[in-house]
């Protein structure tokens, strides 16, 4: 239960780091070359297929792999569980640099970046794309200030810019006091509001397809597809929270925090097995399964998503040896991560078939230079901030290399 | 566990109440179609492929020059699809149909924007760039446009293009129905008012369905009994009377509902006065507050009861 978050202060130019550098950059290169010849410079989007590799993975994946913030705020500040609180800072720092990087993806796809504000002023409340972008901007808000006292606690008193910046101290002194005002007293309603609109916009992205019956897979096409998007966002919030926290503890040799993820993941085979029975139970309903053994690519693509992504996990995670082992956990909840994705990158990418010009898509290289320069910059300032920030518990180093 | 599940319970019954009574309430969907919108009716019977429309459109909205004049008909040739910079193409199909010299006789078919009734664009789009018009038009303003893109993949006949090129300040790009040209000048759209065989009848959508019915009436081996456009998505401006069955023609089978329907339902029955969030947090409010001091006393360890 001791639980001391600090800035881990380690070395921070490692090899790994330098590799994340090196793919921002090249991803800024490409980033000009779009601002230079427009989108169709840079992606093989069409007009028949205007969404494509930025909008499957930046966008609805971002937002569907952030939701370890919401979920782990839920259980240990609405539901008390502060045996969980270790794991809870480093995913919201998870979910706030993921909505972060969800928006500068999207500031890169769409055509008119400079316009980005006009939501704020033409409403279309009919438009399901406006209640998510609504969500995104407040959540996207209420995740910075969730994460405020992580900074006002390391800073608070102890502002000193270098140099010619030290006029700044007094302001910025003013700024995190008021910050530490604000989210002292009203915290409770940031948690609250976070899991809300976390809620209302994981499901509406779900939702977006529904407009187009005749252009998404009938595997896919469903009335409950905001249904699927909530649970499975809902479902992938702990093993996001295991895979990130394996991942980061291994490279920086910290505690493995077995005895959090392991009773964490518990929650995952009821909340996994919910999304799996919904998503069966409507392809049985709609009769779908006919489609199951046709072979071809979306066909396929599903089976993966369900198979690997969900059934095999589910299974995995049931076994009470797989949830007490290092390797097994971290394996079963990649997959889940994994499985998430690929259903996000299916029903915006792969299941999308335009009727008429049956036009194919595979993204550019360019393309996929952003992607991943998105992705090494999220990691790269992961980095950067649990170095500087309270965010990581104390380092009980381990033994093992 | 046991203590959170009830809570559990209690919650999700709550829920429930709280859905089924707006289930009653929340009012049904209900079209925004204009009542007198213009429309035109396509004659496939009588389109003789000469591209005299193509022209018009590109002369009346001051698209660019095409590299292939439009003299030349070898463009027919190939397929082609509205884009960016020809908001009309016309397309010839061979569906079998021979003369009395054993000739193949091609049907001619003009694609453009359909101007949905209750469009799909215009429901999608963010910010209500795209919007359906008394007189019929689905009109752009580019001045509100971010450039989501969610009106291409929302409109089924894949009719808005892009300008794919533009780095800053691209547009969507359709067919304008000739917008300011019906509403403020009163005159034709340019593609009906060139067509040299009226194959194009512009006129009041209910006029033009009647018209139509008159002529499969008064010709029934001349036409099929079906005017695509009348019940299509819901209905479109634009319509086609054929004599061949329209899904060798290109056109494609769409849903008689019209596709904003369903995700405005589900959206409206949610959120309409922001009903459910306030629940929600209503109710997340009272969870955080009755287990302010409890929660750790539920703590499972994982193998003792596994």
């Amino acid at each position: 239960m001791s639980h001391t978050p600090r800035p881990l202060r380690a070395k921070f130019w490692t090899p790994g780091v330098v590799l994340m550098a090196f793919l921002m950059a090249a991803g800024a290169v490409a980033i000009i070359a779009r601002y230079i010849g427009g989108i169709g410079y840079v992606t093989n989007l069409t007009n028949a297929r205007p969404w494509g590799l930025w909008i499957g993975v930046d966008v609805a994946s971002g937002v569907a792999l952030a939701a370890g913030g919401f979920t782990t705020a839920f259980v240990a500040h609405i539901l008390s569980r502060h045996y969980y609180e270790p794991v809870v800072r480093p995913a919201l720092l998870t979910a706030m640099l993921g909505y972060t990087f969800v928006v500068l993806g999207l500031l890169v796809d769409i055509g008119r970046s400079w316009a980005i504000w006009k939501p704020l002023i033409h409403w279309n409340p009919n438009s399901v794309l406006f209640e998510v972008a609504m969500c995104v901007m407040l959540y996207l808000n209420v995740l910075y200030l969730e994460f405020a006292p992580i900074v006002v606690e390391q800073y608070k008193g102890r502002v000193h810019l270098p140099g010619p910046l030290s006029v700044l101290n007094a302001p910025v002194e003013g700024l995190l006091k008021l910050l530490d005002a604000i989210t002292g007293k009203l915290m409770w309603i940031f948690i609250i509001a976070g899991v809300v609109l976390s809620c209302m916009h994981q499901s509406s992205l779900g939702s977006l397809m529904l407009v187009a019956p005749t252009k998404l897979h009938p595997l896919w096409y469903t009335p409950i597809l905001p249904l699927l998007f909530l649970t499975s966002a809902i479902a992938v919030g702990y093993p996001m929270v295991v895979f990130e926290t394996t991942l980061v503890t291994s490279s920086l040799k910290l505690d493995p925090e077995m005895d959090i993820l392991t009773p964490l993941t518990r929650f995952t085979v009821f909340l996994l097995g919910l999304y799996l029975a919904l998503k069966v139970g409507d392809m049985v309903v709609r009769g779908t399964y006919v489609y199951l053994l046709d072979g071809t690519a979306q066909t396929n693509a599903f089976l993966v998503e369900l198979i690997l992504g969900v059934i095999v996990p589910w299974v995995m995670l049931v076994l009470p040896k797989v949830r007490q082992s290092r390797r097994g956990l971290f394996i079963a909840c990649a997959l889940i991560v994994g499985g998430v994705l690929v259903n996000r990158v299916n029903v915006f990418v792969v299941g999308y078939r335009p009727p008429i010009s049956e036009a194919n898509y595979a993204p550019a290289f360019s393309e996929i230079l952003i992607t991943v320069g998105l992705i090494a910059g999220l990691m790269f300032l992961y980095r950067f901030l649990v170095t500087y920030l309270p965010v990581l518990s104390g380092p009980k180093q381990e033994v093992s290399a | 566990m046991d203590l959170s599940r009830r809570g559990f319970f209690k919650i999700m019954g709550a829920t429930g109440a709280g859905l089924a009574a707006t289930g009653q309430s929340a009012a049904a969907w209900e079209s925004r179609a204009p009542e007198d919108a213009y429309g035109c009716l396509v004659d496939l019977t009588r389109c003789i492929g000469c591209r005299k429309c193509e022209q018009a459109c590109q002369t009346v909205n001051g698209l660019p020059e095409p590299a292939q004049s439009f003299d030349d008909l070898t463009i027919l040739d190939r397929k082609r699809r509205p884009d960016e910079k020809s908001f009309t193409v016309v397309n010839r199909y061979y569906s079998g149909k021979i003369d009395e010299r054993d000739q193949l006789i091609p049907t001619f078919v003009k694609i453009q924007c359909m101007h949905c009734q209750d469009p799909a664009c215009a429901s999608a789009c963010i910010v209500g760039a795209l919007t359906k018009k008394e007189n019929g038009a689905v009109h752009y303003d580019a001045g509100k446009c971010i450039g989501c893109r969610y009106c291409m993949v929302a409109c089924p006949f894949e009719i808005p293009a892009y300008e794919y090129h533009n780095p800053i300040t691209p547009r969507v790009m359709k067919c304008t129905f000739c917008y300011e040209r019906v509403a403020s000048e009163g005159k034709l759209p340019g593609c009906a008012q060139i067509c040299p065989v009226e194959a194009i009848t512009f006129g009041k959508r209910a006029d033009l369905l009647a018209r139509g019915h008159q002529r499969i009436k008064d010709n029934p081996g001349r036409y099929l009994d079906h005017i695509y456009g009348e019940k299509e998505v819901g209905g479109t401006s634009w319509m086609y009377l054929s004599d061949r069955p329209f899904e060798e023609l290109g056109f494609i089978q769409v849903p008689e509902k019209p596709l904003p329907q369903l995700a405005e339902t589900i959206q409206h029955s949610l959120f309409s006065y922001l009903w459910s969030p306030i629940v929600l947090f209503g109710m997340l409010s009272g969870v955080m507050w009755g287990f302010r001091e409890k929660g750790d006393r539920h703590i499972d360890r994982e193998g003792e009861n596994a």
